[in-house]
């Protein structure tokens, strides 16, 4: 009977303690973030301000020493099969093949067996590897795997995706080709995405907001909403537009990164 | 291959431009490639050249044949041991003392170096412990299993046993460790509990390099052979050398060692293509 929807990610006051005692560090201080069903949100930031931390507590990977995250209104617990996780480097099962890999996603699923095949099947190909069903991720290029890893992500259709830096280790053309396949799948399959990346042009092109975050500790420094059209072309990060929003970001970042190298030079 | 018949057929014609070519040439530049053909040889010229100086100083007398006999002198050796199967029962005796002593100590160190790659608590109870008991010469303890094991077999089983089991833990230990933590991440996410993702994950996962660990120990008991047939063994390679020093049978003591290298030479091929043919999908592309 609510009027007002319940948000797909609530965070109130969530902060991380890492180590004891003498080395009790605070990583996240005080983040209130809350996402919308369907949202495309992108978190950017300096290396080590928490991007990833805050990003397992959310998936329930961490457990955060203080503050709550609800998602679709219920306290995380742990991890879930509503939520899908795309990490930092490849991570794939190396001894399965590509199928195998998405196959083992559908495990705990209760379809049956040719439900299965055939959901493998479809998300194989749409993430484009048709004909490599029985590759090992080694004999894969890095573009290629990260492709898995989505559709191993997806294939079981989580309602949200947490992805990690998931183009970082890509060349600049083929993470171009990877950011719009995103955006493709992130249409068709209507799924709430948090995007965690250091890139701030990749961050503006694929969300609806970016999340910029302070670092020592990382909190939000600025909250932007992203009002370009869609669906977006690569071509449109030359626009004025996008131009701005990016000044914006960098100027941010830079003076991140500025007080992090003047604290490491006074420690 | 069109495409390479091509580039063939252009630098015939000189129309490719072979940069290479013009450059200084030379076999000792600096982090450059040298034609594998080179390479594989040099591999093989310098034992050759060794083996030939041996002759060389051996024929000439240069060297008493007490200390250094000669290549053929160990060829001899080689075939009475072979002929009067004293070869044959040594190495039947010797590989099974290194295959009870691996074997007790990698049943033994793979489930404890998981659990302690695992799980902190046991490695917080053990690492101290078996960090410290490692440095212990080997040799010291002889007379200690000799007091615990008697002087059979026993004793030289624990031997090996003793001088493989607790690296043996620390590196398992560290092979589970070093696997990406992501996947495990990756396996909870997608809902797997934690008996099924240390089954199902973590052990595939770390598998190929636990299968090195094995490889590089067993390497390592054939090492310790001699160790552990010092005391009161009738027969074995290792005992073999070691009686061979009292009578100054400089040509058995050689042809012994070599031996011993060759198994353990064998042993290391052995694993690396059995672990080639297990973990197909490590190999690159
Ligand atoms: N398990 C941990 N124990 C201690 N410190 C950690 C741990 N994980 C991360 N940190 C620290 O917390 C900070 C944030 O890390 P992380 O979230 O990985 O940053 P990012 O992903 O933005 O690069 C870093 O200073 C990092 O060293
Ligand atoms: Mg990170």
């Amino acid at each position: 009977m609510t009027m007002a929807p319940i948000p797909k990610i609530r965070a109130e006051a969530v902060g991380k303690i890492f180590g004891e005692g003498a080395d009790e560090f605070l990583a996240i201080d005080r983040i209130d973030l809350t996402v919308a069903p369907n949202e495309f949100v992108s978190i950017v930031g300096t290396s080590g301000c928490g991007k990833s931390t805050f990003l397992n507590m959310v998936g329930g990977l961490t457990e955060p020493t203080f503050g709550d995250i609800l998602i679709d209104g219920k306290p995380v617990k742990g991890p879930g099969r509503d939520r899908g996780f795309v990490f930092q480097g490849y991570s794939l099962f190396e001894w399965m093949t590509v199928e195998g890999n998405i196959l083992f996603a559908l495990e705990k699923s209760r379809l049956s067996k040719p439900e299965k095949t055939e959901l493998v099947r479809q998300f194989i190909h749409e993430v484009g590897l048709r004909g490599f069903e029985k590759s090992y991720p080694r004999q894969l290029s890095g573009g290629m795997r990260q492709r898995v890893a989505i559709a191993r992500a997806l294939v079981y259709k989580p309602s949200l995706l947490l992805m990690d830096e998931p183009f970082g280790a890509l060349d600049a053309q083929t993470r171009g080709m990877m950011q719009e396949l995103l955006l493709k799948v992130w249409e068709d399959h209507k799924v709430t995405v948090l995007f965690v990346t250091h890139d701030v042009e990749e961050a503006i092109f694929l969300a609806d907001r970016v999340i910029v975050l302070a670092s020592r500790p990382g909190r939000i420094k600025r909250e932007l909403t992203v009002d370009l059209p869609r669906p977006r072309q690569f071509d449109i990060v030359t626009s004025p537009e996008f131009s701005q929003l990016k000044r914006g970001v960098l100027a941010d970042i830079r003076e991140e990164t500025l007080k992090v190298m003047s604290l490491g030079d006074a420690g | 291959m069109p495409k390479t018949s091509s580039i063939a057929a252009n630098a015939a014609a000189g129309r490719i431009d072979r940069r290479q070519s013009r450059r200084k040439k030379g076999l000792l530049r600096l982090r450059q490639p040298i034609p594998d053909r080179v390479f594989t040889t040099a591999g093989l010229v310098v034992p050759v050249v060794l083996v030939l100086l041996w002759f060389a100083v051996t024929a000439l007398g240069l060297v008493k044949p007490l200390f250094l006999p000669s290549p053929l002198a160990i060829l001899e050796e080689a075939w009475r041991q072979i002929s009067t199967g004293i070869l044959f029962e040594d190495a039947a005796v010797s590989s099974y003392r290194i295959i009870v002593g691996w074997l007790s100590a990698a049943v033994l160190a793979i489930p404890v170096g998981i659990l302690m790659g695992n799980f902190r608590l046991f490695e917080g109870a053990l690492e101290p412990l078996i960090s410290t008991v490692r440095y212990m010469p080997i040799v010291a303890l002889i007379p200690l299993t000799i007091l615990w094991a008697g002087i059979g077999d026993e004793q030289k089983i624990l031997i090996l046993f003793l001088g493989t089991f607790f690296q043996m833990t620390l590196m398992v230990m560290d092979n589970v460790k070093n696997i990406d933590v992501n996947l495990i991440r990756a396996g909870q996410t997608l809902g797997f509990s934690n008996t099924e993702i240390l089954w199902r994950i973590i052990l595939p996962a770390a598998l190929p390099a636990i299968w090195d660990t094995c490889r590089i120990t067993i390497g390592w008991t054939w090492t310790y052979l001699v160790v552990a047939e010092l005391v009161a063994a009738q027969s074995g390679l290792g005992r073999r050398i070691m009686d061979a020093q009292r009578y100054l049978a400089t040509d058995t003591i050689i042809f012994g060692t070599l031996f011993i290298g060759l198994l353990g030479l064998l042993t290391d091929y052995a694993f690396k293509r059995t672990g080639r043919s297990l973990f197909r999908w490590t190999a690159d592309r």
